[in-house]
């Protein structure tokens, strides 16, 4: 399983890749973590948990066309595979079991 | 409003190339997003990202980075050139051959100055090997390079001075002699000298058979590899027996290599050792130290340099005869010993009246000065043939700029395409230069070979190839990848006025080399054939000189000269102590009556019989002739023009002459039978010398005159029949004055020649360019003369269009180039005393040339641009 690690904030990148399907490259993922955790996050960190889940095969790249407001650069899409809805399935799935057997606390 | 430029560049200089587009774009829309809200905080945050790409994962590979290989590049660029060169296929001509041409000749010139420069370097001991000269004080000048020296030096030299030279070599004179070598069966002339023992090891001759020593044994013969196959055939000749000149019984002691031409002892064949001279004529040895007459080479020892032999040598000569007595008789203060070193003998040795002449040192500057301009010249033409097109390939070069190519990769690609050119043109010109080589050689008087097998000519070779391609690509290639892309593209990029005067510059360039070359030529001719024509006071058609080479020709001469006049081809027989086209002494000791006491006369002595004058056919401008019945003749005296001038004699014939000299073994009184006109036997470009006649010791040479009305080959037969008959031991061998006077111009003839070559290339070159800017020129215009054409202009006045600009070029460089010239001969012909003025005409032909040729090669272009019809070419497009 050692590939299949995921660490907290790349989970929560392929969270958001996952819900902005297709329309998911850097900016549009940077806005949508920061507006979910209402903290001001650095683009930088973003690749640097896409680049790694890239490598693990959790997603997957295209380049989209070329827009105006990017200085001629083009968008990088990223989309989620297979492989990594599996993980992200098996995370959430852990989770849910554990958290189901929480017993009824009540804090007041 | 745009990002931080410094922090994008550093982005893109450590990022890796696959992630830089989407960060890039990413940094950027963010920064777009917020630059609206606060400029100064965007920025920051963007620089502030940057940096935190900075991490592993997101540097680049810099080490993997340089191992693209360029190679593809060059491909490419090399491919587009050869297409280039395709497209136009008479341009591209023009250009190379052109190029070839001026390198064919920088090749030549090169292997020339080469081998000029390289001469004598044959000897292994090249550093250390000087020959010993004599100055001193005369007359208040100092005399240098007196190669002459009295025998007693050489004992002096090897007792008191030894440890400072490894060799001490004394030579019997640097020209050697003729000598009959026999053997059995065989018998041949060759040329040889006697020589030191230690020659073999000094000059490190390259031995064939036996060793160095070979000069040890006494009567021993060390001959040349060539002479050994004449006589021996293959076989291994050490030990067999010869014989010199008919009776010296000699053994072969070794063979060596015979010397390459660019040496000192090319065409010696044969060496005996000096002490058989001393052996064979003793009378060597009783000379004393007022008898100049040895030469001496040295070779310094191991641990002596040049500069301490030459100091500690000074004065060997005051020291060794402070005491002697002709010293005091003359109270002059004796002569300096100085080391002429090898490396100057051949370019700094020409010693005239005591001082060095530059002449030959010249000539290898002035032949290299032509190669280095012929070169250029076609180096220029590349240069304007390239940039002529230049408007042709603007666009070319903008697209190529939009296309994302850099200035550097430009650049790199014109240099490309002048290399591939310039690779070619090497190419043809290695081609040209192997094939013309052996005609080079006659014109030169050289044994010159394209060095194919050493590395020293083809990294030269290469470094040629490098300069020459820098140096005519290198306009083109800065010129073209200057073009700004959006002017070109859209069509606003216009040459301006001045973009054609670099090439106008070059053009006049070219004809100022161009005419000078034509000039000089001209006026080394002009001199040349001045000198030819000057009047010689004798007659050279048809005489014959025979060197006396032994007694027998002295004791037989009367019987000689009864039978050659007998077989009525020759009129007249004389003996003379020397050739007629050279003076062969020169002695002072002469007192006639009004002489002032002070003043020390030296003349011309010259021996010769009294029929001499009868043979030759002087001239008499006073008084007469020897007469060969009148005993009291013995005593008499002829003067020369010159002389009578020298001793400032009013009426001389009858004026008695006291002649005094001890190596002569004169001391008496001379009468003045005649005066005869000026005969020029030593340079022609130099005054005649004062020369006196005496019937006196005449027993060198044999003249004769072959009848008029008969021809060479009819007599030479017969009066071979009776030199074989009455002298069989020494074969026939005789010169043509004529023959041996010409060879004193050979210098300058060749240098007019080889001149003459150089400016017709020049020219060839020059007019090569001219045709292709013509053409460019002719070209560009097409439409505006069909338009002229139309509106009613005449085949003439379009030619006059055409041809107008390159005319004033011309004109305006034969303005700059006659006073050049001018200069430049003025300054050349000083060294020849009998020169010709530079006359005018010798610019106006020049200048003619130029213009003619240039006419007729742009009237090519102009007339077939003007007979174009309208109709085409305004249809074209």
């Amino acid at each position: 399983m050692a590939q299949h690690s995921l660490g907290e904030f790349e989970e929560l990148v392929l969270l958001m890749v996952a819900a902005l399907h297709d329309e998911a490259y850097g900016v549009s993922i940077l806005s949508g973590l920061e507006k979910e955790l209402g903290k001001s996050l650095n683009v930088s960190a973003i690749h640097v948990a896409l680049k790694r889940m890239e490598d693990k095969d959790f997603v997957k790249s295209r380049f989209g066309g070329i827009t105006e407001d990017r200085g001629g650069r083009r968008k990088k899409y990223y989309v989620i595979t297979a492989l990594g809805k599996r993980v992200l399935d098996e995370q959430f799935a852990l989770r849910s079991t554990i958290y189901s057997r929480i017993p009824k606390i009540s804090f007041g | 409003m745009h990002p931080p430029r410094k922090a994008l560049a550093f982005l893109r200089w450590f990022c890796r190339e696959d992630y830089l587009e989407e960060i890039e774009g990413d940094l950027i829309e963010i920064f777009g997003s917020e630059v609206e809200d606060s400029p100064r905080k965007a920025k920051w945050k963007f620089s502030w990202s940057v940096l935190k790409y900075f991490r592993p994962g997101f540097i680049r590979s810099f080490s993997n980075s340089n191992q693209f290989s360029p190679m593809g590049m060059y491909k490419i660029y090399f491919k587009i050139g050869w297409r280039n060169l395709l497209k136009q296929k008479g341009n591209s001509s023009l250009n190379i051959i052109g190029l070839a041409t001026g390198m064919a000749v920088a090749i030549l010139i090169g292997l020339w100055v080469f081998d000029e420069l390289s001469f004598n370097r044959y000897f292994k001991n090249y550093e250390r090997i000087a020959q010993v000269t004599k100055a001193g004080n005369y007359e208040g000048k100092y005399y240098m390079g007196q190669k002459h020296l009295p025998f007693p030096l050489i004992e002096e030299l090897q007792s008191s001075y030894g440890q400072n030279f490894k060799h001490i070599v004394p030579i019997s004179g640097p020209d050697g002699f003729d000598a009959v070598l026999s053997t059995d069966d065989k018998i041949l002339t060759r040329k040889g000298m006697y020589i030191g023992e230690g020659a073999p090891e000094m000059f490190s001759w390259e031995m064939k058979y036996g060793s160095w020593n070979g000069l040890e044994e006494i009567q021993g013969i060390m001959i040349s590899e060539s002479t050994s196959k004449a006589f021996f055939g293959d076989s291994d000749p050490m030990g067999k027996a010869m014989k010199v000149n008919k009776h010296t019984d000699v053994t072969v002691t070794g063979v060596f290599e015979d010397f390459p031409k660019n040496t000192e002892f090319y065409g010696m064949m044969f060496f005996e050792p000096w002490d058989f001279y001393l052996k064979d004529a003793p009378f060597i040895t009783r000379q004393g130290w007022d008898n100049n007459f040895v030469m001496v080479y040295v070779e310094t020892a191991p641990n002596v340099t040049m500069q301490e032999a030459g100091a500690a040598i000074k004065s060997a000569e005051k020291k060794a005869t402070e005491n002697l007595d002709f010293r005091k008789q003359d109270g002059s203060e004796g002569s300096d010993v100085l080391l002429l070193p090898m490396a100057d003998w051949h370019l700094y040795a020409d010693f005239r009246d005591g001082e060095l002449q530059n002449g030959p040192i010249q000539m290898v500057r002035f032949i290299a000065a032509i190669g280095v301009f012929v070169l250029l010249l076609a180096c220029i033409n590349f240069m304007n043939l390239s940039t002529a097109r230049s408007e042709r390939r603007a666009k070319e070069v903008g697209i190529r700029k939009t296309m994302g190519s850099i200035r550097s990769q430009l650049i790199g690609q014109f240099f490309s395409e002048s290399f591939l050119v310039v690779i070619l043109s090497f190419l043809l010109a290695l081609i040209v230069a192997y094939t013309v080589l052996p005609s080079f050689n006659q014109l030169a008087g050289k044994e010159l070979v394209l060095p194919l097998a050493d590395k020293w000519f083809w990294l030269s070779c290469l470094s040629f190839i490098t300069f020459t391609g820098l140096l005519a690509g290198s306009y083109p290639a800065f010129y073209l990848s200057s073009f700004k892309p959006i002017s070109v593209l859209k069509g606003t990029f216009r040459a301006g006025r001045f973009s054609a005067l670099p090439r106008k510059t070059l053009v006049v360039l070219q004809f100022v080399v161009s005419v000078g070359l034509i000039s000089c030529t001209a006026a080394i001719y002009h001199q040349l054939m001045y000198v030819k024509d000057r009047p010689v006071g004798y007659s050279r058609e048809g005489l014959i000189s025979v060197r006396k080479k032994s007694d027998e020709f002295n004791t037989k001469a009367l019987a000689l000269r009864e039978e050659l006049k007998r077989t009525g081809m020759v009129t007249e027989v004389a003996e003379s102590g020397g050739d007629v086209t050279g003076t062969w002494s020169h002695n002072g000791g002469f007192n006639w009556e009004g002489k002032d006491p002070g003043f020390e006369a030296y003349f011309a002595t010259l021996n010769v019989s009294p029929e001499f004058g009868k043979t030759v056919g002087w001239e008499f401008v006073d008084g007469r002739d020897f007469v060969a019945e009148m005993a009291s003749d013995s005593s008499g005296i002829v003067l020369n023009e010159a002389a009578v001038k020298y001793m400032n004699l009013e009426d001389p014939v009858g004026k008695t002459i006291r002649w005094t000299n001890r190596s002569w073994n004169v001391d008496q009184d001379f009468v003045v039978l005649g005066v005869i006109k000026d005969m020029l036997m030593n340079s022609p470009f130099e005054p005649v010398k004062p020369a006196v006649y005496v019937t006196y010791g005449y027993e060198r040479v044999l003249l004769m005159r072959i009848t008029p009305g008969i021809s060479a080959a009819e007599a030479l037969p017969k009066i071979e029949k009776v030199f074989t008959q009455l002298i069989p031991e020494i074969p026939f061998d005789y010169r043509f004055v004529d023959q041996e006077f010409d060879s004193k111009f050979s210098t300058e003839d060749r240098i007019g020649k080889l001149a003459g070559v150089f400016a017709v290339l020049a020219i060839f070159i020059s007019c090569l360019g001219l045709f292709g800017l013509a053409s460019f020129v002719a070209e560009r215009r097409t439409k505006e003369i069909g338009i002229r054409k139309v509106l009613g202009a005449s085949v003439l006045s379009t030619w006059r269009l055409l041809s107008q600009e390159f005319v004033l070029l011309v004109l305006l460089a034969c303005l700059i180039a006659v006073p050049l010239a001018y200069l430049i001969l003025e300054e050349g012909l000083q060294k020849y005393e009998y020169r010709t003025g530079i006359s005018w005409w010798i610019f106006v032909m020049a200048a003619s040339i130029a213009l003619g040729i240039t006419l007729l090669t742009v009237s090519f272009q102009a007339i077939k641009a003007a007979l174009m019809n309208p109709v085409k070419s305004l249809k074209s497009e």
